[in-house]
């Protein structure tokens, strides 16, 4: 394997000096926090506004970040806490923001979820939805539903906020009734572009199915002549709700939230599938993000497996195309070296397509981009591929970076960059080619323009 | 032109404005939108708490704190003590530039050093972890200072990052180690946090260098200007031009050896009023250095106050060169300025940003011929509104009493009254210099335009929707539903990566970027052809 795992590494004993290898500071961080990645799972649902239950800066910081990333409108509320609500409790501050919520948004859903301050403190998140519509329930109001997830960011990244989210959300509103004949996909922390396609996909074969989340049209949307307070689209309450009786469930990962150091819990989390699986006696099919031909052949032989329905002709001959251009394309980057970090489920996505493609892959779970960066003058990259906030490193080295993942923040149309299916993989091995055929040019001592 | 703000009846927005808030929060919301009436400057509620649930422009005191003040300074190390995210949406994220010496001097800028709390710390407390990221950065990088800034669950589980400074003193002491306790909550917005910021810096930098080694004959410091875009870069060049020392910009492109002489200047120009008038005042009350208030954005904001950088030392020398750098840079901007004004004259502007920001770019509006509707902070006070004079008049609240005020005393052996009180008198009255003052945004404001404080996203909307202005300033939060609704919105944190917007070359940036977006057509397009009403009229137009 050429995958270097030096997340083993011994960290040095508090006290002691700098050990080599290890540092207990995080030095340019690689991850994100929690409640960005629940904010994007309320995002993919109808009608609905998250608020985070803390102070106002997170709320603003986490917002920029989506902001700059998507392009597009993110509102997230805060319940704003003072000095105050840090020593009597946060309870007066959730009312008056779900109160504010209401009368501007009007909306269907309102999703919670918690920041390091209101877990810290240890606000009762689930009561204060209780005592809430207790209060207001019964004088002929119809309250928003209420979603609460816990994200503390000192107990995981947002990889973990969005999968904790995925399952606290459906834990809140699947229900349990007969088995229905439609497929739900749980498809992870992608792109806009990439829901849109498997939308587009399940649809040509003729699968009923529930997406969740889905913020393909809430963080990619059109231009419309009325300003949407609440942007369209996002999977609504009742089919959230039918997940529930689904006939199966595909879920895309490998790590999800349980990457977190919380030795105490492992073994326990389960993911949104495990969870249905267990609960609802759903079959879940899990498996790796559906990056590359293998992993895309897999996805596609789950759903015929699971609806007896065939691949569409058209997307058999993406399929047939990506072939061709693998043969076309390979000599130029077979044997070359790429840097990967970002979330761990899209990282391992990506390293088992390079392996597909004859490139080497190398990673580090869970670390921070100055490690990565003191590793890579050992393995000497021939590219980089992840996020904007890895490009310094790009710069360093003089090699060029391929943008995947988030954030996105120095180029436009994040939100359109396409990962998975036969499609996404296309769009990524022409832009890696492209981008290693560039390098080359550039770098070439003649102006060569045929190749 | 005063017909055209009296014509859009702004008068109307508050009433239709506060109509969808709940009783009690439009009664609060009522006291932060006024309009404004140069002549009897009403008075306007700001820097009280966002109401929850209402979605606001404002960040946290640690932001203001760390990512404002602190984040520009190239050659301290900053440490973040919290859960990791604070840290890493601090990171480097504003734009600021800096140009270190040479190739291999210290620049830390680019580092986002974050202790990345985990459950154990929460429960049994983060101070050893800190300790040890301490030892770290020491070990990586030997710098001259570390700063620790505090997040949200820093206070709440004890942690004292002060004893934790001490100690670490002691075991590195050749490294100015200190810490802020610039906790998210503490404050209502950044705004507490530049306020813990100065104390800091007063406490811990200023003051610590008394053998700056003067270029030229006179020398000032710069206060509140970030270097956003490269803005400070032209403004030491200016310096350079007239032959004035800049000795601290605080804090932008700057070292932590600025601030440790910024004491040794004879005269303090505060750009950002609210993010750094306490230094410019401790400087003042300790060593004696009067502080006037500056703008470098606009052509002739700049020459204003380089020329009254030339009356405060009264040195005809000075002030002839002053004139001549004037002058000179004075061609091409006034060129710039006519041919925008082609596209802009008469158009108008709303701007909300900042603390000062959103009345320093008025200037460069009305030298495009632009009217500002209205205008706002998103982290003011009332003295930014309304002017100095209100200050004794301001309540203090609960938040605002959670942030030291430090009492300042002249410095036993260097406080030295740079100016006497006659020679500051006959200043003002010869010069109309005014020591230790700010007049406020109101003060420039038309009268019948605007002020909100804390502009809420559902204001923003109805301010647009009502009003249709031809540019909307604030920042990439607010840009994408701005442009939803069909008007540019230009960025004035961060220019859009545009920039720098300062002195007289930036002026003339400024103008021509403005003209880009006047002349965009795209936002006539928003609409397919078919879907325009006018569409059926216009196939039927001869030629
Ligand atoms: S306190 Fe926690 S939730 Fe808030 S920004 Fe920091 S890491 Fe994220
Ligand atoms: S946790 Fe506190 S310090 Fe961190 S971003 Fe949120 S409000 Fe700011």
């Amino acid at each position: 394997m050429n995958t270097t795992e030096t997340n083993t590494i011994k960290k040095p004993k508090m006290g002691s000096p700098v050990g080599v290898g290890g540092y207990v500071s995080t030095r340019n961080s690689c991850k994100l926090c929690a409640p960005l990645g629940a904010s994007l799972v309320f995002k993919g649902i109808e009608g609905c506004v998250p608020l985070l239950h803390g102070s106002q800066g997170c709320a603003t910081y986490i917002r920029r970040y989506m902001i700059s990333h998507f392009k597009e409108p993110v509102d997230i509320a805060s319940s704003n806490f003072s000095e105050e609500s840090t020593i009597y409790g946060g309870s007066r501050n959730f009312i008056t923001g779900i109160d504010n919520i209401i009368k501007q948004y009007k909306p269907t859903v309102i999703g919670i979820a918690s920041t390091c301050l209101s877990e810290t403190i240890g606000e009762d998140i689930p009561g204060h939805i209780r005592h809430y519509q207790e209060a207001n329930e019964g004088n002929g109001k119809t309250l928003p539903t209420f979603i609460h997830a816990s994200t503390p960011s000192y107990a995981g990244s947002h990889a973990e906020g969005f999968h904790n989210t995925v399952l606290a959300t459906i834990k809140t509103l699947a229900e349990y009734e007969k088995a229905g004949s439609h497929v739900t996909i749980l498809p992870g922390m992608v792109s806009p572009a990439d829901l849109r396609y498997l939308k587009e996909l399940l649809s040509d074969f003729g699968i009923k199915f529930t997406l969740f989340p889905d913020y393909s049209e809430t963080l990619d949307n059109e231009y419309t002549a009325e300003y949407q307070l609440i942007p369209t689209g996002g999977t609504p309450i009742h089919e959230i709700q039918r997940i529930g009786n689904s006939k199966a469930v595909i879920e895309f990962g490998s790590m999800f939230n349980k990457t977190a150091l919380r030795s105490k819990d492992k073994g326990t989390i389960q993911t949104a599938g495990e969870w249905l699986e267990s609960t609802h006696y759903i079959k879940n099919h899990q498996m790796p993000l559906p990056i590359g031909i293998a992993a895309t052949d897999r996805f596609i032989a789950a759903l015929k497996d699971i609806t007896g329905l065939e691949l569409p002709e058209y997307h058999r001959k993406e399929r047939g195309r990506l072939v061709d251009s693998y043969v076309d394309g390979h000599k130029y980057i077979f044997g070359k070296k790429a840097l990967l970090y970002g979330e761990i489920d899209l990282v391992e996505a990506l390293a088992e397509w390079c392996r597909e493609i004859g490139i080497e892959p190398y990673y580090i779970k869970s670390t921070d981009f100055e490690t990565l960066r003191a590793e890579a003058n050992n393995i000497k990259p021939d590219f980089l591929l992840g996020n904007s906030k890895g490009y310094y490193i790009a710069r360093e080295r003089g090699i060029p970076l391929v943008r995947v993942g988030f954030p996105i923040h120095d180029r436009v149309g994040a939100n359109r960059m396409h990962h998975i299916g036969y499609r996404g993989t296309q769009e990524l091995f022409d832009r890696v080619v492209n981008t290693l055929l560039e390098y080359k040019q550039e770098h070439s001592p003649i102006g060569f323009k045929y190749m | 032109m005063a017909n055209l703000i009296e014509d859009l009846k702004l008068d109307e927005f508050k009433e239709e404005v506060l109509k969808a808030y709940p009783k009690k929060v439009a009664r609060k919301r009522a006291k932060s939108i006024v309009v404004n009436d140069p002549d009897a400057i009403p008075v306007i509620q700001a820097n009280v708490r966002t109401i929850p649930g209402i979605i606001t422009q404002r960040g946290c005191t640690y932001a203001g704190c760390k990512g404002v003040v602190l984040g520009p300074t190239r050659d301290i190390v900053n440490l973040t003590h919290g859960p990791i995210g604070c840290g890493f949406y601090s990171w480097l994220t504003r734009r600021n530039q800096t140009r270190p010496a040479t190739a291999d001097a210290p620049n830390y800028m680019t580092y986002c050093f974050s202790t990345d709390m985990q459950d154990s710390n929460i429960v049994f407390g983060g101070e050893e972890k800190l300790k040890q990221a301490i030892r770290e950065a020491h070990e990586l990088f030997h710098p001259k200072g570390i700063a620790i800034f505090s997040t949200c669950p820093v206070g709440l589980i004890g942690d004292d990052v002060h004893r934790v400074a001490r100690h670490m003193k002691e075991e590195f002491p050749d490294c100015n180690i200190f810490g802020f306790s610039c906790e998210g909550y503490r404050g209502v917005s950044q705004s507490a946090g530049h306020h813990i910021a100065n104390n800091g810096l007063y406490k811990n930098l200023i003051g610590r260098n008394d053998n700056y080694k003067r270029k030229y004959k006179y020398a000032v410091n710069v206060l509140g200007e970030y270097n956003i875009g490269g803005d400070a870069f032209v403004i030491e060049e200016l310096f350079d031009k007239i032959g004035v020392d800049l000795i601290a910009t605080m804090s932008g492109n700057s070292t932590l050896e600025q601030f440790e002489s910024a004491h040794t200047a004879d005269f303090s120009l505060v750009m950002c009023h609210r993010s750094i008038n306490y230094v410019a005042e401790m400087l003042e009350t300790s060593f004696g250095i009067p502080w006037a208030k500056a703008n470098f954005i606009g052509a002739e904001a700049t020459a204003k106050t380089l020329r009254k950088v030339g009356e405060y030392f009264g040195d005809q020398e000075l002030i002839d060169r002053i004139e001549k750098v004037i002058e000179e840079e004075m061609v091409p901007v006034k060129a710039a300025a006519e041919k925008a004004r082609k596209k802009t004259e008469g158009k108008t502007a709303m701007l909300f940003v900042g603390g000062s920001r959103a009345h320093h770019y008025q200037e460069l509006f009305s030298e495009l011929g632009m009217e500002t509707l209205t205008a706002g902070y998103e982290f003011g006070h009332r003295d930014d509104y309304e002017g100095r004079r209100v200050i004794p008049t301001i309540q203090v609240d609960a938040d605002s009493r959670n942030i030291e005020e430090i009492t300042v005393h002249p410095d036993p052996t260097r406080f030295k009254p740079r100016k006497t009180e006659e020679e500051l008198k006959q200043l003002k009255e010869a010069f109309d210099i005014e020591f230790n003052e700010y007049k406020g945004l109101m003060h420039d404001m038309k009268k019948g335009t605007l002020a909100i404080d804390d502009l809420s996203h559902y204001e923003m909307e109805k301010l647009i929707e009502m009003y249709k202005p031809d540019i909307f300033c604030a920042g990439v939060k607010e840009k994408y539903v701005v442009q939803k609704m069909g008007i540019p919105l230009k960025q004035l944190h961060n220019y859009d990566s545009g920039g720098p917007y300062a002195g007289f070359a930036g002026a003339a940036n400024f103008y021509r970027d403005i003209e880009m977006i006047s002349c965009s057509t795209i936002f006539k397009q928003m609409k397919a052809p078919w879907e325009r009403e006018e569409y059926v009229e216009a196939e039927y137009v001869f030629n």
